[in-house]
């Protein structure tokens, strides 16, 4: 899966990669600062709504914007519906744990109306900053996201560490492959069973060991070549006033947003402040 | 386990920003510019082994390895598992933006825990019983980051309680596996390379 994280596998042949493609999109040209800031706004502005309705009205924002980022629609749908097992686990109790309205009842469970507007604001949020998140940055390439975190003002230690966790990713994702394959010539089949487990304790180990030991090897090229502790990046950001013009755009839409939401506005009837979350 | 945005309160989120931001400054004071590469590697392991499925019963889970994080990385497990979940988040959709924070109190929070309590008997002589560390460390990093995430979402709300609840008693059977995986991880570098638990793991 780790394919998915940029342009700079070290495969011998380049695989698809379904978001971090190279196609120029309408969103992709803008500034990738731009868009972190934009979705940073976006994903603290939709936390904090409360209408169904308003929140709906944010995902169809975010649609928009995966469109324009031109996501391909199966695997984001795909993405966007692999939840964790718990999370939905926990949407399906909410009406039933949570005390209210009863609306119906399953198995002589009484679900409350409350718990199940809870439950839908919860989806809803949840798919639509996924949505926003997937879109905005992640179409982008993964070391321009360290780049541009960089420039945002992150710590440089954190970002050195990002980008050299990003640029490892992919070598040790082919060591696993090397070290299954061995497995699997020792005709290593996974069961339920104390040999699989320690197994599989022994596969991580060994790619710990392993890291550890390329980790030694790069530090030292690295050294050889004049590494003294800090990455320059070769980028060439540079924020022209479309980047303003968008981010401007979509700071005033989260505000039309949170103008609909407000009590007494003309999307928040009794559905939304209904319940206690 | 990576809870999605809009199902905490705002105290908690905040809260759990604010924890994750100590803990990161806390494991970046602790990684000297020299050693970022190869925390960076490790995170990369700690990443791609999380993407590990492993049988359990008639499903399968993925590892979490939180506690092995912990007691290779001790208090730059902090950034190192950061950047882990930020990358899913974004690339993969996995959690979300703003519980960001929370998730990596959920699992760093334990993993630096593992490694306080169970650092010394990695140092052991004997591979069996620092196997047995390394086996307690894992188990317990996964019982504490599933209590972890019953307490933000407590904290939220007394109706996630039954929730939480059963995702502690669920992830009992994942408690055991990581266990048994993270002791012969363990025990496997001790024969290989013991160096791999004292080269990082230092104090800030």
């Amino acid at each position: 899966m780790s394919h998915a994280l940029g342009g700079h596998a070290l495969g011998p042949e380049p695989r698809p990669e379904p978001f971090a493609h190279r196609r120029p999109a309408p969103l992709g040209r803008l500034d990738p600062r731009a868009r972190l800031l934009a979705v940073t706004a976006f994903a603290g502005v939709v936390v904090c709504l409360k209408s169904p309705w308003v929140l709906a009205l944010a995902l169809l924002l975010a649609g928009l914007a995966a469109a324009l980022a031109r996501l391909p629609v199966g695997p984001t749908l795909k993405r966007m519906l692999a939840m964790d097992g718990f999370v939905v686990l926990m949407l399906l109790m909410l009406p039933f744990t949570t005390p209210g309205t009863p609306m119906f009842e399953l198995w002589g469970l009484p679900a409350s109306q409350e718990g199940l507007l809870a439950a839908l604001r919860i989806g809803l949020i949840a798919n639509a900053v996924v949505l926003a998140l997937l879109a905005l940055a992640g179409a982008m390439e993964a070391t321009t996201l360290g780049h541009a975190l960089g420039r945002l003002g992150a710590p440089s230690r954190l970002v050195h560490l990002l980008l050299f966790t990003i640029r490892y990713i992919d070598v040790l994702g082919q060591e696993n492959r090397r070290l299954r394959t061995a497995m699997k010539a020792r005709a290593f089949r996974p069961r339920n069973s104390l040999h699989t487990w320690r197994s599989y304790g022994y596969l991580v180990g060994m790619m710990l060991v392993r890291a550890l030991e390329r980790a030694e090897r790069i530090v030292g090229a690295m050294k050889c070549r004049g590494f003294t502790g800090r990455l320059y990046c070769l980028d060439r950001l540079s924020w022209q006033t479309t980047d303003s013009a968008f981010l401007l755009l979509a700071l005033a839409l989260l505000a039309a947003l949170v103008g609909l939401d407000m009590p007494g506005g003309p999307l928040s009837d009794w559905v939304g402040h209904a319940h206690p979350v | 386990m990576h809870i999605v945005d809009g199902a905490l309160a705002p105290e908690v989120v905040i809260g759990g920003a604010v924890l994750a931001v100590g803990g990161l400054a806390m494991g970046l004071k602790s990684l000297p510019t020299e050693k970022i590469p190869a925390a960076g590697v490790l995170s990369a392991a700690f990443f791609v082994a999380s993407l590990i499925h492993v049988p359990i019963g008639p499903s399968s889970v993925h590892l979490i390895l939180g506690g092995l994080a912990g007691l290779v990385l001790g208090w730059a497990a902090f950034p190192a598992l950061f950047v882990g979940l930020l990358l899913q988040a974004v690339f993969f959709g996995f959690g979300g933006l703003t519980v960001l924070g929370v998730n990596t109190v959920n699992i760093a929070l334990p993993a630096v825990l593992v490694w306080y309590l169970c650092r010394h008997g990695l140092q052991s002589q004997r591979p069996g019983v620092a196997a047995a560390w390394g086996a307690l460390g894992g188990g317990l990093a996964i019982a504490l980051t599933t209590a972890c995430v019953g307490l933000a979402l407590a904290l939220s709300g007394d109706q996630f309680l039954p929730a939480a609840r059963l995702v502690f008693l669920a992830h009992i059977p994942v408690m055991i596996i990581e266990a048994l995986i993270s002791g012969a991880a363990v025990l496997l570098a001790h024969r290989v390379k013991p160096e791999l638990f004292a080269t990082l793991a230092t104090r800030p």
